[in-house]
């Protein structure tokens, strides 16, 4: 009789309690644990569907920032002389770009989540969670093949030109993938409000690229930050990307000087971001089939 | 006693009808003109509100297999994507407690271009798996599927066939107390469909749970033994689905056989008054496989002069039409004295003849329309009667198996020897 009722018990071994969820913040991380197989699985998935098709697969990832700096290189260093802070143009540009195109490539494949996964999502349940943060993480991959890029053009001038007098690596770059953490973050929790955007009212899509686009020309890429006076400083600290990048550079190329309260706004405003993009997001993804 | 492995209490799903679709934002906008210039909050909800399921209550025994009826609109995919959880209800609630596997398409989260190796972890873990417990069963999911050659290949070039066939394999080795299913033995050809009943059956007498929505009647009857009937998104019966499936294909509550309908059904033209299956001089509902059947149709012309003409359309158990025969002077084998011919006032009977060894065994449904010029409708009777035409035996001598086909006409043969 114990015995029995032992068995029933350990062969069901959960309640799901199906009702409408109340209140702003609703993830449940341990099913997010037991999914973790699907996490990997998605990632394999996004990799190698992603570069059968193309011609020259990963290669994307080299080409990509090693033209875009060479465009850089040539109309912001050459034809309008914007200051690199004594750093060779290229290692400026790519060292800028090694944060930033993380952060966008994160939020150009999570920022429209529910529209592309209509119809997956009308069909089974799972953490909905997992699709955008599969996507995050397997953009790493293409940022690591960038940062392979960098490290080549970075021994480059290193050991080939008078710029390795000025390029010194201290111990502290070793912190440099928490910037790819943080930029990651601010990707996919602008992507997680897209997505809720994007969900209700459809022609949001469309903004996507204006706001990339626009969101790359107030980050200092191809400038630093120390051409912006300080009456407009704290402006330039609204958008968390700012210190990413500024960041990024100071430790790998040693350029400008460690901010401490500017580093500490962005990293408020990336948590800040994210909880609000959490938060909409798992608004949205309770009941968004039902308006498709 | 143990809690039931699934409880359904009082659930309720809301559409907003006005607000189908997801909305740009410029209509929302306009929407805000709307709302500010003075239409009140209770006026515009009145208008779109749409319950698509309400007060729904049952129980659920672990090892059941249940069916739920229903015709379109009843509320059954609600009812599943509810408890699926693909979407939230507006009230109520519902404990499940076991692990469950929706099965609401074949192929869940396929991708093509990945192996079907791949997409039966991909798969497989999408429906809730991990990937141990995918490994255990892969061997044996293969097998199911049948396609132990092709499992390297890209699903994208499979037949679809072998698609539909992975797909159901993945779902039914599944790791799960409680599977709901929706409609997935639709898809696919004869076998395999025998195959995914022998295969559901097979879950039940291991005690799985089984939750099983689907349009066929015969695939109900014969898998679930439980059934609950929805009626536009309410609850409207529980009990034996043989009752359940006698008591949905009866049109009027009142009328004795389903073989016979009475009642007056038309417009100030013309009304059908009575409809009835006639065997061998008598009305019934079950039929021999070599007998004739007669569908006899009483109508009343109330407008002198008028063209009339009936109409029989049979369906079988699945919904398919199987044939339409209007009785039109140029789509009927004899000659009629009446059809498509101006009738004076008064009472008409028309019988239509389905001969023996011509419809398959099964259960058939007949709608009745009655038309004016043979294009204006004065009546159309939906599902009006319903008869079962059994198997004797007598086209069986030789052949034992399943009787492929929606007709089972004898043919003419002609063999020779050439060589």
């Amino acid at each position: 009789m114990d015995e029995h009722l032992l068995m029933t018990e350990s062969s069901i071994p959960y309640e799901i309690h199906i009702r409408k969820r109340r209140g702003l913040f609703t993830f449940d991380l341990s099913e997010i644990i037991r999914y973790k197989d699907l996490l990997l699985l998605l990632l394999y998935r996004d990799f190698s569907a992603r570069y059968k098709q193309t011609i020259l697969g990963p290669a994307w990832f080299v080409i990509q920032p090693v033209l875009t700096t060479l465009v850089f290189t040539i109309i912001f260093g050459r034809v309008a002389g914007i200051s690199t802070e004594g750093v060779p143009g290229i290692l400026f540009y790519l060292g800028g770009l090694l944060a930033w195109n993380y952060h966008a490539t994160v939020l150009q494949a999570t920022g429209n989540t529910f529209q592309q996964n209509l119809d997956l999502f009308g069909k089974v349940y799972f953490p909905r969670i997992i699709v955008p943060l599969a996507a995050t993480i397997s953009q790493l991959i293409g940022w690591f093949i960038q940062f392979l890029t960098f490290v080549v053009f970075y021994l480059y001038f290193v050991l080939f030109t008078d710029a390795g007098n000025t390029l010194t690596l201290g111990w502290n770059a070793l912190l440099f993938p928490l910037c790819i953490l943080q930029a990651g973050m601010i990707g996919l929790g602008t992507g997680f409000c897209l997505s809720a955007l994007t969900a209700k009212y459809r022609d949001l899509q469309h903004m996507q690229t204006f706001i990339v686009q626009t969101w790359m020309y107030i980050t200092p890429i191809v400038y630093p930050l120390s051409i912006i006076g300080d009456e407009w400083r704290w402006a330039a600290l609204l958008n968390p990307m700012t210190m990413v990048v500024e960041n990024l550079k100071h430790l790998l190329l040693g350029t400008g000087s460690f901010d401490l309260a500017g580093t500490g706004i962005s990293i408020g405003l990336t948590l800040l971001l994210f909880i609000i993009g959490l938060t909409l997001y798992g608004k949205i993804e309770r009941t968004f089939v039902d308006t498709v | 006693m143990t809690k039931p492995i699934l409880e359904v209490i009082n659930l309720g799903k809301r559409y907003r009808l006005g607000q189908l679709g997801a909305r740009s934002l410029r209509d929302e906008l306009s929407n805000l003109g709307k709302r500010l210039s003075g239409k009140s909050e209770s006026e515009r909800i009145a208008t779109s509100d749409f319950w698509a399921l309400r007060d729904i209550s049952f129980e659920v025994r672990q090892g059941e297999v249940v069916g739920i009826i229903g015709k379109n609109g009843a509320g059954k995919s609600t009812l599943l994507k509810l408890l699926s959880r693909i979407t939230e209800p507006t009230e109520g609630e519902a404990f499940i407690r076991g692990r469950v596997a929706s099965l609401l398409e074949v192929g869940t989260g396929f991708h093509p271009e990945l192996t079907g190796r791949n997409n039966i972890y991909l798969s497989g873990t999408i429906l809730g798996m991990t990937r141990n417990e995918i490994r255990e069963r892969f061997d044996e999911i293969v097998a199911f599927a049948g396609i132990e050659k092709h499992i390297d290949t890209p699903v994208k070039r499979y037949s679809s066939g072998m698609y539909v066939r992975l797909g159901f394999a993945v779902a039914a080795h599944l790791n799960s107390e409680i599977l709901l299913v929706d409609e997935v033995l639709a898809v696919g050809d004869v076998v395999y469909r025998k195959q995914c009943i022998e295969k559901m059956k097979s879950l039940a007498r291991e005690g799985r749970t089984i939750f099983f929505v689907s349009h066929q009647l015969d695939v109900l009857s014969n898998l679930c033994p439980r059934s609950i009937r929805l009626h536009k998104g309410k609850f409207m019966q529980d009990g034996a689905t043989t009752d359940l499936v006698r008591d949905y294909l009866k049109k009027d509550e009142n009328q004795k056989s389903s073989s016979v309908w009475e009642g007056l059904e038309g417009d100030d033209i013309a009304q059908v008054e009575k409809v009835r299956i006639i065997t061998d001089g008598d009305i019934n509902e079950h039929v021999n496989i070599d007998q004739a059947v007669e569908v006899e149709v009483t109508y009343r012309c109330l407008k002198p002069g008028s063209k009339l003409n009936a109409s029989v359309i049979i369906n079988n158990s699945l919904g398919s039409r199987i044939l339409s025969s209007p009785n039109l002077p140029s789509a009927i084998a004899n000659k009629d004295d009446w059809g498509y011919r101006d009738h004076p006032a008064g009472v008409y009977v028309s019988k239509m003849e389905i001969p023996a060894n011509f419809l398959n065994d099964g259960l058939y449904t007949i709608d009745i329309a009655l038309s004016t010029d043979a294009s204006h409708t004065n009546a159309y009777l939906e599902n009006v009667i319903s008869f079962t035409v059994h198997d004797t035996g007598s086209m069986r001598k030789e052949f034992q198996h399943a009787w492929w086909g929606m007709i089972r006409p004898k043919m003419h043969w002609h063999t020779e020897k050439i060589d």
